[in-house]
């Protein structure tokens, strides 16, 4: 067990710092959360400087036009481009972790050689249709068609939670091919086109009053048969291969982002004289050693990827993942405790984080069903009837 | 940096827990707790033949020569099995006490934070006093941790680190034990036709479960690498919230079961609750850890 970085890791690290030190000053305002096509625009730009700089696809392999980097480089990359206060991921983030690191992992040559490039060199955008209105935590049960018609699929039904779906340019998505065969097992993988006749996008505003995701109408959408990813009726499989990416490395920046944000809010205690309540500077001290585990958590994980083949982060996350969306939702409530009357203000940036932590035990898995998993495939309890 | 076990790590975890599964199994436990007999010299002297107190004595003394992250992975072993004595303290005596090392001597401490302390009856020396103190015994809540109540006050803060890291392995290892035999008693266990098991409220009991213990496993390897106080006291307070909901949870998944005596889920309850008292407290903890936040926040 060993937390000290080698000296391979500590010139990549300092090499990433100097970068951000020279980039991060020239870059534009950031544009504001209700701006799609503003904040498209700003974050194709950021990814458009890591590409230039050598960064864009770090843990991608070498083969998918990535840098082919260690679990351990990519954790720094994270962790320092979080301290240096670079741009979230943002509209990128499906392309980068979810459609590019799968179309990489099972496309064809060709496949791989339309859809990976314009990811990492910031051309377009992804979104991700696999919720449906009656299909979220029991995804495998949607039943959007696609019905072969010569070299089309003709696809018809509606998708729900499609974040990024009105800047995007393509979709990964889950679609029904065989309506007959067992649940798991009649679902493909398509790439579709965002501006296909018959794509119709209705955003939905979040409870944060913003429009962070969208419901996603298919009319008689034609996709060419050439542009579905693994088998057909093999989409199920292609998806958990999508699926553990996710769980693995979404939320490194964000536990460094909300220590950070603790400090803050020790900071802003001691000033207002809160810090002398025993019980609100308990509550604090206990946060603060939880997120650090958390990282520690972090770091076990990467290393435990690290010794794997491939790379691909283990079922761990599904702990990780439940852990921290709880303790995201503690440290915004304490936040509110700390602001008091003036946790009410939605101009106080805490407040607006406070409403978006809520989605963390809902998005990729709600809690529930991350404790189905621990409990099924780590602890191995017998599968409820 | 590779935050993962080492093969000789790994081994000799493996080793310390055939070990003691081959001499403190369940029914030298149970023994115990019939017999009232809590420290068991022959088996003090075994562990210090195998190297558990003198594990971080240098060789040049007699020891091991190994480290903090070794300790603690041996003692997360001691932990799960449920090994009743003074182990921490007399670990930390070796060196200082003589026979501490070899496990000839039973080193107990001042680590309760007041006037009780644990195992005194058996104790050749005490930690933060010079000499054994008279002490009238106290009713345990711990069947197999005799407490007294001493007149006299001691010190132990010197070892306040080492003491709350070793103790944090030991509830973890309990914690993790807690999982197991949750998981063990819910996939045997049928009610209305299958196994209680498959009932969701009782997966998500065990699941939580696993989910304090992992995090709190990671706090307690990271402080034993690092050696940091705050790392430390994060260990502390969440093993001691794995340890001590884990057996609470473990107890609610064995029903009726788990509210007899014959059940063995009560020893790690009370256990847990002793050890949660022992050299850091979840308010101790958390107070050293808030101060640490503001001086990080500048």
């Amino acid at each position: 067990m060993d937390l000290t970085y080698t000296e391979e890791e500590q010139d990549f690290r300092a090499r990433l710092r100097a970068w951000l030190a020279k980039v991060l000053p020239e870059l534009p305002a950031a544009p504001s959360p209700d701006d799609w096509p503003g904040r498209r625009a700003y974050d194709l730009g950021w990814q458009r400087r890591l590409y230039e700089a050598g960064y864009a696809g770090l843990h991608w392999p070498v083969d998918a036009g990535g840098r082919g980097a260690t679990p351990t480089q990519h954790l720094i990359f994270l962790e320092e481009t979080e301290r240096a206060g670079a741009p979230y991921v943002g509209a990128n983030f499906v392309g980068l972790l979810h459609a590019g690191p799968t179309i990489a992992a099972e496309g064809t040559a060709a496949q791989r050689a339309r859809w990976l490039p314009p990811v990492l060199r910031g051309d377009e955008v992804w979104c991700q249709g696999f919720s449906e209105p009656d299909a979220g935590s029991d995804l495998a049960s949607l039943r959007t068609r696609a019905v072969r018609d010569g070299d089309d699929y003709v696809i018809t039904g509606s998708k729900i939670w499609t974040s990024h779906a009105e800047v995007a340019d393509w979709c990964e998505l889950l679609v029904r091919t065989d309506p007959a065969a067992p649940k798991h097992r009649g679902i493909s993988w398509l790439a579709m086109p965002m501006d296909a006749p018959g794509v119709t996008v209705r955003p939905l505003r979040t409870l944060a009053g913003s429009t962070e995701f969208a419901e996603m109408f298919l009319d008689e959408v034609r996709v060419p048969v050439t542009d579905r990813v693994g088998a057909e009726n093999d989409g199920w499989r292609v998806t958990m291969v999508t699926l553990s990416f996710e769980r693995g490395t979404a939320f490194v920046g964000e536990v460094v982002a909300c220590r950070r944000t603790l400090g803050e809010l020790a900071r802003r205690a001691k000033a207002d004289g809160r810090w002398d309540d025993p019980v609100l500077r308990r509550r604090l001290g206990r946060l603060y050693g939880e997120f650090g585990a958390l990282w520690r958590l972090t770091q076990w994980n990467v290393s435990e990827a690290e010794r794997s083949a491939g790379g691909v982060p283990g079922i761990g996350g599904s702990v990780f993942k439940l852990a921290y969306s709880h303790a995201r939702q503690e440290l915004y409530d304490t936040a509110a405790e700390v602001l008091g009357a003036e946790s009410l203000d939605l101009e106080q940036g805490w407040v607006l984080d406070r409403l978006s932590s809520l989605s963390y035990t809902i998005a990729a898995g709600t809690s529930q069903i991350q404790r189905n998993i621990v409990a099924e495939r780590i602890l191995g309890l017998p599968k409820g009837r | 940096m590779d935050f993962q076990p080492t093969e000789d790590q790994r081994d000799l975890r493996a080793g310390v827990r055939d070990l003691l599964a081959g001499r403190y199994g369940r029914d030298a436990l149970r023994a115990s707790v019939d017999s009232g007999v809590s420290v068991d010299r022959a088996l003090w002297r075994e562990l210090g033949e195998a190297g558990f107190f003198a594990l971080r004595l240098p060789e040049s003394e007699g020891g091991v020569g190994l480290g903090l992250p070794e300790a603690v992975l041996v003692f997360e072993e001691a932990g799960r099995a449920l090994v009743p004595g003074p182990l921490v303290a007399t670990h930390l005596a070796a060196g200082v006490v003589p026979g501490a090392a070899a496990g000839t001597a039973v080193v107990s401490a001042f680590d309760l934070g007041g006037p009780l302390v644990a195992h005194l009856g058996d104790a050749d020396a005490v930690l933060g006093a010079s000499g054994v103190p008279a002490g009238e015994p106290v009713r345990s809540v711990d069947p197999l941790t005799p407490l007294h109540r001493v007149a006299v006050a001691g010190d132990c803060s010197a070892h306040r680190e080492e003491g709350a890291l070793l103790t944090a392995a030991l509830q973890l290892g309990s914690a993790l034990r807690t999982v197991e035999l949750a998981v063990r008693y819910a996939g045997e266990r049928e009610q209305f036709g299958q196994p209680i098991g498959a009932f969701q409220a009782v997966k998500h009991l065990c699941a939580r479960m696993l989910v304090r213990a992992e995090v709190a496993r990671t706090a307690v390897y990271a402080a034993a690498v690092t050696g940091d106080a705050g790392e430390v006291a994060a260990a502390k307070l969440l093993a001691d919230e794995a340890a001590v909901r884990g057996a609470r949870d473990c107890l609610q998944v064995h029903g009726g079961m788990g509210f007899t005596w014959e059940a063995d889920v009560h020893l790690h309850l009370k256990r847990a609750w002793v050890r949660s008292e022992q050299w850091r407290t979840a308010a101790q903890a958390e107070e050293l850890l808030a101060q640490e936040l503001l001086g990080s926040a500048g």
